[in-house]
């Protein structure tokens, strides 16, 4: 029995195949079912034929040492796998759901869509990256959303993991990964860099967006390599109605230079689900191809483009935190306010790279507004904004990015706990209670303390 | 089984007892020691005795190191001048039944597919350094083992071939395990429990599960304050009390 061209009924090691759902270049994948799995599985066989490449085994393991390293994480779960020189295969968690690859026919989709879509997948690769994982070959097709929402990604041929061996390694380092969507830096051979899938992000936030890959699908690597001097259109070239944040965010993803596009995949996730907090630059409004900046060009030509590798240690930790601030707007005294601005300076110096998120938390406005135009909701709102604008003015801080927001909330402490787990906060920043202790936020500071999934400093002036 | 691998003790008692002790709380039942249980440190008795009875015990297997050759008359070596003056020292603290066991250690060790080798299989009187992925590839040959462990090189890396044959160098993360298949070959460089010279406090070693394939690395921390004040307090260059101190 030859384990790729097993049919319905055949039975491999106790699994009993149910059908055959994938046959491709590198592998065939069954539907399985076997008594002691909690569900339906899949099994994934290498095609190890004459003719068949090395990658294809290396790869295969590649895969299980990922799976097992990842477990809990955004992959399928791992049920078994087996003796690789016997017969190789991997039994594993069947994912319910659709690839990406079956919706991307349908782009350009509603903005929205994008905006969703494209935020969990950031989720996912977030918490791919904070496991110390970087998958390198992130495209439609290795994305499966589950159909109760959240991504997992599949597929970790060519996967790295910080704390694990690279068996993928070689001398002379060849391009690896799908040609539309790998970073410049992929091209040259470089495996190191987790930044590499936020630009595969890019491509798939920008085919989603216009139907188009912005570099086109190059057959050779010298197709490849034209991403390393050309920019892409802008997406708004090909679909006047995207949002400029958006294309701003696209275009952030699709830097030459890693150093360039965002820090990490939360970020994205961020401005994804913030599109109004994007401060957009010419980048976003632009709907002519710009060259590439001197700068760069001079620097690709002249240094032979090198991106800073990433090691094992560097690559878990975390470079870019959001800094959640939260203001206590017209509460607390000023020696405490100052305090809270002189802390977030402190805090800002010590991490350049962070994102600082000022917020404040104010009432529900009532269900049927005010007649009374001077405090309705919307200009309250605005009046609220501008004030902790002000306030985060008074924050002597270089911080790479900057936002200012208002929570609507009757519970500040469930609005600022849930600000900070969706947008996966890393540091809480927050004025200690005041004395009168009555007063709208300072009731609250113990329970986001209490509950907090991150650090919190209770500041006190 | 679990086994223990420790190379490099140099004449550290607190760090030999701190692994020994951490090894146990990992469910190791057999330890292979890889060579220079002594020079460099101030305990050569206390280590030599200590690894005497756990190989008369059989819980323990050991080779022979470049220091340990040295220091029983049994080869000539070249050191560098603090090796040197270490080693003269120690030949004065040992006592017949210690010189009597380095005397009787072998140079090699195989069992199943592993084997265990103080510096390099090519030729191991020759002490050669393992450092490059060439030498890793020029000792597994030798070998003709699934996994071979050493020390000698006192940083801990973990030598396997890559997509093209070629041997690569992973510098491994303490404490999590890397899935080491014996349908590839390895290279196990466990680092030094004794004589750190990473700048970092902690006695290194690793444990290695035949079962699983599975080879992860520790750094332990023990009292290195004591051992480094034991090598000023013997009068031994101080350089050597540093490295135990992360200074040097």
């Amino acid at each position: 029995m030859i384990a790729t061209e097993l049919a319905p009924g055949d039975v491999l090691d106790g699994f009993c195949v149910v059908s055959r759902m994938y046959a491709g270049g590198m592998a065939v994948i069954y539907e399985v079912v076997h008594e002691a799995l909690p569900g339906p599985a899949v099994m994934k066989v290498p095609r190890l034929g004459q003719g068949e490449s090395s990658a294809g085994i290396v790869g295969f393991e590649v895969e299980q040492m990922m799976l097992e390293a990842l477990a809990g994480g955004p992959v399928p779960m791992l049920y078994a796998f087996s003796d690789i020189e016997r017969e190789p295969y991997l039994v594993m968690e069947k994912i319910e759901g659709r690839a990406l690859s079956a919706e991307v026919s349908r782009a350009p989709w509603p903005v929205e869509e994008v905006l969703q879509t494209g935020a969990a997948i950031a989720d996912a690769l977030a918490a791919l990256h904070e496991m110390g994982a970087i998958h390198l070959d992130l495209k439609p097709s290795n994305v499966m959303m589950r159909p109760q929402g959240g991504v997992v990604l599949i597929d970790f041929g060519l996967a790295r993991h910080a704390h694990l061996p690279d068996l993928l390694a070689e001398a002379f380092q060849r391009p690896m990964g799908s040609a539309p969507y790998i970073a410049p830096e992929q091209v040259l051979g470089i495996r190191t860099d987790l930044r590499s899938d936020l630009f595969a992000l890019g491509v798939m936030l920008y085919e989603f967006s216009t139907g188009v890959l912005p570099f086109g699908w190059p057959q050779s690597t010298s197709g490849m390599r034209k991403r390393l001097k050309t920019a892409p259109h802008p997406p708004r070239a090909l679909r006047a109605d995207l949002p400029p944040a958006l294309q701003e965010i696209i275009l952030h993803c699709l830097e030459v230079y890693p150093a360039r596009r965002y820090a990490n995949a939360r970020q994205i996730a961020f401005d994804l689900r913030h599109l109004d907090q994007v401060s957009v630059t010419e980048l976003g409004l632009n709907t002519r191809r710009v060259s590439l900046s001197a700068r760069v060009r001079d620097w690709i030509r002249g240094s032979g483009f090198e991106p800073s590798q990433i090691d094992a240690a560097e690559l878990v930790e975390d470079h870019a935190p959001i800094i959640l601030v939260v203001v206590a707007l017209g509460e607390g005294d000023d020696r405490q306010q100052q305090a809270l601005q002189r802390d977030v300076e402190r805090v800002a110096r010590l991490t350049p790279e962070a994102r600082l998120a000022f917020v404040a938390v104010t009432r529900e406005p009532p269900v049927l507004g005010t007649s009374d135009e001077a405090t309705s909701a919307p200009r309250e709102h605005i009046r609220l904004l501008v004030e902790l604008r002000h306030w985060a003015s008074g924050v002597q801080a270089s911080a790479a990015r900057v936002t200012h927001q208002i929570l609507e909330d009757n519970d500040p402490g469930e609005a600022i706990l849930n600000y900070a787990r969706t947008n996966r906060v890393s540091h809480i920043l927050i004025g200690a209670p005041t004395e009168s202790g009555r007063r709208h936020l300072s009731a609250h500071v113990g329970k986001v303390v209490l509950a907090a999934p991150c650090s919190v400093t209770v500041v006190r002036g | 089984m679990r086994y223990g691998l420790i190379a490099d003790i140099h004449s550290n008692i607190e760090a030999f007892e701190a692994v020994l002790a951490h090894a146990q709380g990992q469910g190791v039942a057999r330890l292979l020691l890889l060579g220079d249980l002594i020079g460099y440190g101030a305990d050569p008795q206390a280590v030599l005795e200590r690894c005497m009875q756990l190989v008369e015990t059989q819980q323990a297997v050991a080779i022979l190191g470049n220091h340990d050759a040295l220091a029983c008359g049994r080869a000539p070596c070249e050191m560098n001048e603090d090796a040197q003056m270490a080693i003269d020292w120690t030949r004065g603290q040992l006592k017949p039944r210690h010189t009597q066991f380095l005397l009787r250690l072998p140079l090699s060790y195989r069992e199943e597919h592993m084997f265990c080798v103080h510096a390099s299989a090519v030729e191991p009187e020759s002490w050669t350094y393992v450092s490059t992925g060439h030498d890793a590839e020029a000792c597994l040959s030798a070998a003709q083992a699934d996994w071979v462990f050493s020390g000698h090189v006192h940083d801990p890396t973990l030598y396997y071939s890559g997509r093209d044959e070629h041997m690569f160098a992973f510098r491994p993360t303490e404490n999590i395990p890397v899935p080491v298949p014996n349908h590839r070959s390895w290279l196990a460089i466990v680092g030094s429990c004794g004589q750190p010279r990473d700048r970092q406090v902690g006695a290194r070693y690793a444990v290695f599960d035949s079962i699983q394939q599975k080879l992860t690395f520790f750094r332990v921390p023990y009292d290195h304050h004591a051992a480094a004040e034991k090598i000023r307090a013997a009068g031994l260059p101080s350089r050597l009390a540093l490295y135990l101190e992360g200074k040097a």
